[in-house]
C-alpha cells in the first residue's frame, strides 16, 4: 500500500546564517525536494529612495554607501556619475583612474566576499572566509588610507574625488597588486577542483541564456549563463576603454559558473589595476561643483557593472537643490526574479547553495 | 558604446504600423499611449532591426498632475537602447498594463511600483505588495 504523503511547507530565514542578510523563503517540500519557493522580502526596507527626496545631491552621496554595503565604492561612483551626466560636470583625468582603481579594488573584495560566502555555503563553515578575508583586509587597508573609513567609504564626489591619493598609496598598491595572483593561485588550489566544489556547484540551480535575459539578469549571473555582456566593454564609461582586459563567461549557468566567473574576475581587475598604476597621471582629482548643487531640469540615467551587475541610477531634477525622484536599478533585486526557476527541483540543501551562488546584498534588494 | 536610438525616427516607424500611438517624442524619450503600449512593446521586441530582448529597468514618477513610468529598453544584439514612457493621468485608481508576459524581468519591478506608487500592473501574475506590508496605509513615493 503506497504512503500517503502531504507536501510540507517550511519557512527559511529571515534570521538565517545562510541567507546572507533578512532574506525569507517560504518552501514547499516534497520530501526533501523543493517543489516550490517564494521569496519574502522587504526586512531591510529602508525607504532611501523617498529619503533622498528629502536631502541634497551631495548629502546624498552618504544614502547610497549604505545601498550595498559590501560596494560602497562603485555604489557612490554610480550615483556621482549620473549627477555628474544630469549637471554636466566634467571629471579630471587624474581622478578616473582613482575611480577605476578603487571601483575595480571593490570588485575583488565583493568577488571574495561572495566566494568565500558562497563556499561557506557548501558547508566548509569559516576556514574559506578566513582566507578571503586576509586579502580583503589589505584592500580595506588601501581604502582606509584615502578615505578614513573602512565600510562606508563616501569617497566619490561630484567632478572627481574627495582627497588625492596620498603618497604611501601607489607603492602600498603595487605591493599588494604584485602579491595578488599568487593569492588566487592559491584559492584556486584549494577550491576549482575540489571535489565537494564540484559535487555540489556543477550542474545545480541552471539558468539559461535566454532566461537570463528575459529576467534582466546581469554581472556575473548573466556572463555564467554565456552571455557575453559588460557595461565596461558594451558601454564604456569612466576611462574603461583605455585598459585591455577580457569578459570571462561561463556556458553551462549553473552555481559553480557563477563561482568560477567571479574567479576570472578578479584576474581581471587585477590586469586592469596594473596597467591603471602605470598610466595614472598627475594633476587635480576634482572639478569644484556648487555645495548647493542645483541641476537643470530634466532627468538621467547612468550606469556602471558594480561587481553585482548593472547598478544604475534615475534621477529627475526640478531644479532644485534637491532631487525630484530617486531610483535605483539595483541588480541585486532583478537578479533574483528567476530564484523560483533555479531552485524548484533541487533539493533543499541545494536552494542555499543556489542562493548564495547568485550573490545579493539584502540591503541593495530591499533599499 | 551603446547606441541610444533617436525616439524621432523610431516614432516615425510606429506610426506606420500603430498609427495615433505616440503621444510625443523628444530627442531622448518616447512617450506613447497607455492602449497601444502592449503593442508596441511586443514590436520593439519581435522586430529584427531593434530587437529589444532585454529590459533595463521599469520606474515610475509622480508629477502631481499625472504618473509617469519609464521603461528603459536594451538590444543586447544591436547594442542599442531606447527609452520609452507612458503617462497615467488618473489618480485614484492608476492602471496600466504589464510587461511580465514580454520581459519577465518586469515582475519585481512592476511590484515595487504597485507598492510605492499604487499603480496596477494589469495582466502581473502575482501582483502584491513586495517591501512594504499588506495594510500599509498610502504610497509612499506619491507626492503630496
Amino acid at each position: 500500500m503506497p504512503i500517503k504523503t502531504e507536501p510540507f511547507i517550511i519557512n527559511m530565514g529571515p534570521q538565517h546564517p545562510s541567507t546572507h542578510g533578512v532574506f525569507r523563503m517560504r518552501v514547499t517540500l516534497d520530501g526533501e525536494v523543493v517543489t516550490d519557493i517564494e521569496p519574502v522580502i522587504g526586512y531591510l526596507h529602508r525607504g532611501i529612495e523617498k529619503l533622498a527626496e528629502g536631502r541634497t545631491y551631495k548629502q546624498d552621496i552618504p544614502l547610497c554607501d549604505r545601498l550595498d554595503y559590501v560596494c560602497s565604492m562603485t555604489n557612490d561612483l554610480a550615483y556621482c556619475m549620473t549627477v555628474e551626466k544630469l549637471a554636466g560636470v566634467l571629471v579630471p583625468e587624474r581622478a578616473e583612474y582613482i575611480r577605476v582603481i578603487m571601483a575595480e579594488l571593490q570588485r575583488i573584495v565583493n568577488h571574495l566576499i561572495a566566494v568565500g560566502a558562497f563556499i561557506n555555503d557548501l558547508g566548509a563553515f569559516v576556514t574559506p572566509f578566513m582566507y578571503m578575508f586576509r586579502e580583503r583586509e589589505k584592500i580595506v587597508d588601501l581604502f582606509e588610507m584615502v578615505s578614513g573609513q573602512r565600510l562606508l567609504y563616501n569617497y566619490m564626489r561630484f567632478g572627481g574625488v574627495s582627497h588625492d591619493l596620498p603618497e604611501e598609496f601607489l607603492p602600498a598598491l603595487k605591493k599588494f597588486i604584485d602579491k595578488m595572483p599568487g593569492f588566487i593561485e592559491e584559492y584556486d588550489q584549494l577550491l576549482a577542483e575540489n571535489e565537494i566544489v564540484l559535487a555540489r556547484a556543477k550542474g545545480v540551480g541552471i539558468l539559461s541564456r535566454d532566461l537570463a535575459l528575459d529576467i534582466s539578469a546581469s554581472g556575473p549571473v548573466l556572463r555564467a549563463s554565456g552571455v557575453d555582456w559588460d557595461i565596461r566593454k558594451a558601454d564604456p564609461y569612466s576611462i574603461y576603454d583605455s585598459f585591455a582586459f577580457d569578459i570571462p563567461t561561463g556556458n553551462a549557468g549553473d552555481s559553480y559558473d557563477r563561482y568560477w566567473v567571479r574567479m576570472q574576475e578578479i584576474r581581471q581587475s587585477v590586469r586592469i589595476i596594473k596597467q591603471a598604476i602605470k598610466q595614472v597621471p598627475a594633476g587635480k582629482v576634482c572639478t569644484p561643483v556648487p555645495l548647493r548643487l542645483r541641476p537643470p531640469a530634466g532627468e538621467a540615467y547612468a550606469r556602471i557593472e558594480s561587481p553585482k551587475g548593472e547598478l544604475g541610477f534615475y534621477l529627475v531634477s526640478d531644479n532644485s537643490p534637491k532631487p525630484y525622484r530617486f531610483h535605483i536599478r539595483a541588480p541585486s533585486l532583478i537578479n533574483l526574479t528567476a530564484l523560483r526557476d533555479m531552485i524548484v527541483g533541487w533539493k533543499l540543501a541545494d536552494a542555499i547553495i543556489i542562493f548564495g551562488s547568485i550573490d545579493v546584498t539584502m540591503a541593495e534588494v530591499d533599499r | 558604446m551603446t547606441l541610444v536610438l533617436s525616439a524621432p525616427e523610431v516614432a516615425t516607424k510606429l506610426e506606420s504600423h500603430f498609427p495615433d500611438s505616440i503621444v510625443e517624442s523628444r530627442e531622448e524619450s518616447l512617450v506613447v499611449k497607455s492602449e497601444s503600449l502592449l503593442d508596441i512593446a511586443s514590436f520593439l521586441k519581435a522586430a529584427p532591426e531593434y530587437d529589444f530582448n532585454y529590459l533595463t529597468h521599469i520606474t515610475a514618477i509622480d508629477y502631481n498632475s499625472y504618473f509617469e513610468v519609464v521603461y528603459q529598453l536594451t538590444s543586447t544584439v544591436h547594442n542599442n537602447s531606447l527609452v520609452m514612457k507612458v503617462r497615467i493621468d488618473e489618480r485614484n485608481n492608476p492602471v496600466m498594463p504589464s510587461m511580465v508576459n514580454l520581459w519577465r524581468g518586469a515582475d519585481f519591478q512592476e511590484r515595487e511600483i504597485y507598492d510605492l506608487f499604487g499603480i496596477e500592473f494589469e495582466g502581473h501574475p502575482n501582483l502584491k505588495r513586495i517591501f512594504l506590508w499588506e495594510g500599509f496605509p498610502g504610497y509612499p513615493l506619491r507626492k503630496g
